[in-house]
């Protein structure tokens, strides 16, 4: 089936997050959206799933102009969607996520499962997926979840098959996989929507690309356009894809975690049994696929989990079990993955978020009192150090832009005198502009002498920054290898595989 | 409290597994509480146990088949039960300190034992009439029951729903006034779930359209139907009390045979229409949530209103009409008040069951069958405070009417633990 999206704008007060789009997408072609994160591509594909009403425009499919009220009009004109957040229920199975929506029952009311597993089983077996119509959706991994998804839009008769984002949360191996099934569902004549802001996998699966940036539509590009191309395109100048980093100069350990486990309430073992060590003045990523108990790491050695046997020692002074207050007077600065949850409180100014970790004792409180005239002038260096581009140090954190809140929260936690510094998804949701920022303080703070622990889910990320990389597989550390270890390797340590001898740094 | 203890070696190699590790974390709550427990009912039944014989009575006098009463010597009973309940605690602390998880079978034997052993010593010389006790508990429960199937319903589609007890108490209201006028309860029954669906409009109104917080509105509505209900009875139906607050009530309904049944007969199957309609109402509700389309698509709007919403279902009018089901289900249990068991309606008759119901959905685990056990428990609890108040137990009265509440407070707080409610339930829906 032919799409057309015709001089599409959607506006969200007064902001334009698209611009007179204009998109053709032929039967049968995988055509990829690229585009940083904020361009305007995932409204878009709202506005045709029918979840936006777009102010001016028109969807066409095979020339026969769409009106789609919501969701329900877009899928049975055969549109399907994979959600990046997925949109499954996971205490449902996965017949019962698949069925929802276009149920069939038995006399009687009664829900015909056996149908829908049957229409699982069917679709299943047709691209060699492997799912089981009777798993709880919770209990499956990120991969097949996704699977899921797929089968939820290939069980209503699809036509148009929109993947968003959907290599974020994904390994490198199944990404290749996914790539597969696009190829195999391109084959069977199901033209594919491909968005994403990863250069390589584009080039690799799309027939035809189209650049997206600030709302509109800048240009198409072949896939056969080099990753230097594409990115400046997508982000409108030249960019260096690469860091400035001089060859590290490790010292003495400065961290070091031995046997530390963390369990949550349940009794799930998070992370397991976990023991290395970071240097004085080097980088140590922590890479593997989101939800495999890095988060949990850092939040015990931040003394955020409760649950926590091993010991974790600082410049030889042990860390666990002390309260947050203490590792931060320890000298730990802390960049949370969720910096709108946990990094920033969104009402309060940029200077008052300066001093969220500080307002128990001077400079910036005296005998109970703000010190509110220090707190501007220091609130206003900082956002000059720091580059915040902001309406002055009284706006309220929560109307800065994704890079300028990261910012804000790099300025707090680096201009304290730091023995280690931890880095949670330093850049996620960021622009290209505010990541090159980012990278650079990164690597400066080690050059200061600072150990640096950076946890990531982008390899690319990982390959740029790190010295040394550990590679975390369902709460265990797989191996820990050197910073310049080939991303096929990377890859399969993320799945799991533990690397062949002599890898291991 | 909780020792944590990793099943998996420490330096096992990485091995692919399906699932994630898990460990079990050591804790004696159980076995603590059991302990409590096993001492307090030592020192009543045995150290200050009672002499004499404890009688339970089995059948009632109306029974085809007559079971012999239970003659139970009271102090001798007490010793062999307080020795049980120290078995089954030694018991549990050598399970956790195997590290095995207490069954709550376990629990439940515990509970009915302490129980048996409380009744004996209470009725001393006395006889208890255990087709009452229950047949009153379940009397007690089923407003209770109504309420918390109303719950369940309400916050499965994602609605907490805190105005049970305004929903209750505007059915029995309504109910009583126009049973009262046109001198059909059937008539009442219908102008209760009609008053609670109204009730629920206000909650699904502001909850959902206008993103209200719904603990809020829920108690705000509370105090409005208890302060209106009140007003109204003394303006309007106290000075009128023979044509507008004298409803005829449903009259018992024998189902023959299955009333013949000992014990169980006189209990459940010598009741009113509305009992009877209770007993589908569970039914219906348990097959509806789980076996059909109406049931997915609601736990799914409970669970994860975006997921609903990009599969073409309609939170918000899913939401809207399912809290207006739960507020006609609750009236139902209004009406039990005025046309089943009381007879006229009284200023703030119901009494905190609202609040009751919704602990009965929360230690039901929002499960319809599990919410109605629950609800039988509390309402077990209350009546046993008034049959031993009647039979004259040594139990201070002030001290028994806390029992119900203190039942609930134990059993939502302790035993339930970290249970999983729907996972969207008490937060909107804003589609952005």
């Amino acid at each position: 089936m032919k799409l057309e999206l015709r001089g599409i704008t959607k506006r969200f007060g007064a902001l334009v997050a698209n611009d007179d789009i204009n998109l053709t997408i032929e039967e049968g072609e995988i055509h990829a959206l690229l585009g940083e994160n904020g361009a305007g591509k995932s409204t878009l594909m709202n506005v045709l799933y029918g979840l936006y009403r777009a102010e001016e425009g028109e969807i066409l499919l095979d020339d026969v102009p769409q009106h789609f009220a919501g969701p329900g009009d877009a899928m049975a004109a055969g549109i399907g969607m994979v959600h990046q957040h997925f949109m499954l229920i996971p205490v449902f199975t996965v017949a019962e996520n698949v069925m929802l929506g276009h149920e069939q029952v038995k006399a009687g009311g009664r829900l015909d499962l056996a149908a829908a597993r049957k229409r699982v089983r069917e679709i299943s077996d047709r691209f060699g997926f492997d799912v089981d119509p009777d798993a709880l959706v919770e209990a499956l991994p990120v991969g097949v979840q996704q699977r899921v998804e797929i089968i939820k839009a290939l069980s209503r008769d699809a036509k148009v098959l929109v993947f968003d984002e959907p290599t974020a949360v994904l390994t490198p191996q199944e990404t290749d996989e996914l790539m597969n099934i696009m190829r195999q569902l391109k084959a069977a004549g199901t033209s594919i929507v491909f968005i994403t802001h990863k250069l390589r996998e584009v080039r690799e699966v799309a027939d035809r690309i189209t650049v997206i940036r600030l709302g509109k539509v800048v240009g198409t590009a072949s896939p056969t356009a080099s990753n230097e191309e594409l990115a400046t395109l997508m982000v409108g100048r030249a960019v260096d894809l690469t860091v400035d980093k001089k060859p590290a100069t490790p010292g003495a350990p400065a961290l070091v975690v031995t046997n530390l486990t963390v369990i949550d309430p349940l009794g799930q073992i998070l992370v397991n049994d976990v023991s290395f060590d970071v240097k004085v003045g080097e980088i140590l990523a922590i890479a593997g696929v989101q939800g495999n108990g890095q988060t949990e790491l850092t939040e015990a050695l931040m003394g955020l989990q409760p649950r926590v046997v091993g010991e974790i020692t600082l410049d030889g002074k042990s860390l666990r079990g002390h309260s947050v207050r203490q590792v931060l007077d320890a000298g730990v600065g802390f960049v949370p993955e969720d910096r709108t949850r946990d990094g920033l409180v969104a009402g309060f100014t940029i200077a008052e978020n300066l001093m969220l970790d500080r307002a128990n004792k001077r400079p910036f409180v005296k005998r109970f009192n703000l010190q509110l005239s220090f707190l501007a002038d220091f609130a206003r260096t900082k956002v000059t150090e720091f580059d915040v581009r902001s309406q002055g140090i009284e706006t309220p954190a929560g109307r800065l832009s994704g890079g300028n809140q990261q910012k804000v929260v790099l300025a707090r936690e680096l201009s304290r005198d730091l023995r280690l510094f931890v880095a949670a998804q330093p850049t996620r949701g960021l622009d290209v502009g505010s990541i090159e920022f980012v990278h650079e303080r990164i690597v400066a703070t080690r050059d200061a002498g600072t150990p640096v622990i950076v946890i990531s889910t982008e390899l690319d990320e990982v390959a740029a920054l790190a010295d040394r990389i550990m590679v975390m597989y369902r709460g265990r550390i797989v191996g820990i290898v050197p910073g310049d270890t080939p991303r096929s390797v990377l890859g399969l340590m993320m799945a799991g595989e533990t690397p062949a001898e002599g890898a291991a740094a | 409290m909780s020792i944590i203890a990793p099943v998996n070696q420490p330096t096992q190699p990485v091995e692919p597994e399906e699932g994630p590790a898990t460990a079990v974390i050591k804790s004696w709550k159980v076995p603590i509480i059991l302990g409590v427990f096993t001492v307090l009912g030592f020192l009543l039944m045995v150290v200050f146990g009672r002499t004499g014989t404890s009688t339970m009575v089995l059948s009632t006098s109306s029974d085809l088949i007559q079971l012999p009463d239970v003659l139970l010597p009271t102090l001798p009973t007490g010793i062999v039960i307080s020795i049980l309940l120290a078995g089954i605690t030694g018991f549990s602390a050598w399970m956790v300190q195997t590290r095995r998880k207490v069954p709550l079978w376990l629990i439940s034997v515990f509970g009915v034992l302490l129980l048996i052993g409380f009744l004996t010593w209470a009725s001393a010389d006395e006889r208890i009439p255990v087709p009452g006790l229950l047949f009153g508990s379940l009397s007690l429960a089923v407003p209770l029951i109504f309420g918390a199937l109303g719950g369940v319903i309400s916050e499965r589609v994602g609605v907490v729903n805190v105005a049970i007890e305004g929903q209750l108490l505007a059915g029995a209201f309504t109910s009583a006034i126009v049973a009262s006028i046109t001198q059909q309860p059937l008539l009442g029954l219908l102008a209760a779930m009609v008053a609670g669906v109204l009730v629920s409009f206000v909650l699904a109104a502001f909850s959902i359209k206008y993103f209200v917080d719904q603990v809020i509105v829920g108690v705000v509505l509370n105090v409005l139907v208890t302060g209106l209900t009140g007003f109204l009875f003394s303006e309007l139906l106290a000075p009128n009390a023979a044509t507008l607050n004298q409803p005829p009530k449903f009259e018992r309904i024998n189902i023959p045979l299955l009333s013949e049944i000992p014990i169980i007969g006189p209990v459940f199957f010598r009741q009113t229409l509305i009992v009877y309609i209770m007993y589908i109402a569970v039914a219906a509700v348990y097959f509806g949530i789980f076996h059909t389309k109406w049931g997915l698509r609601l736990r799914a709007v409970g669970e994860h209103p975006q997921a609903a919403d990009t599969v073409g279902i309609n939170v918000t009018g899913t939401r809207f009409w399912n809290v207006s089901l739960a507020g006609a289900v609750a009236g139902l249990g209004g009406a039990y008040f005025t046309l089943g068991s009381v007879g006229a309606f009284g200023k703030e008759m119901t009494a905190g069951a609202g609040f009751i119901a919704l602990a009965a959905v929360i230690f039901g685990r929002w499960d319809p069958i599990r919410a109605t056990l629950a609800a039988l428990l509390f309402g077990f609890a209350s009546n046993l405070q008034n049959v031993l108040s009647i039979i004259g137990s040594p139990v201070p009265s002030e001290f028994m009417l806390m029992l119900p509440y203190l039942v609930t407070i134990f059993a939502v707080a302790g035993l339930v633990g970290q249970s999983r409610g729907p996972a969207a339930s008490g937060k909107p829906y804003i589609k952005s």
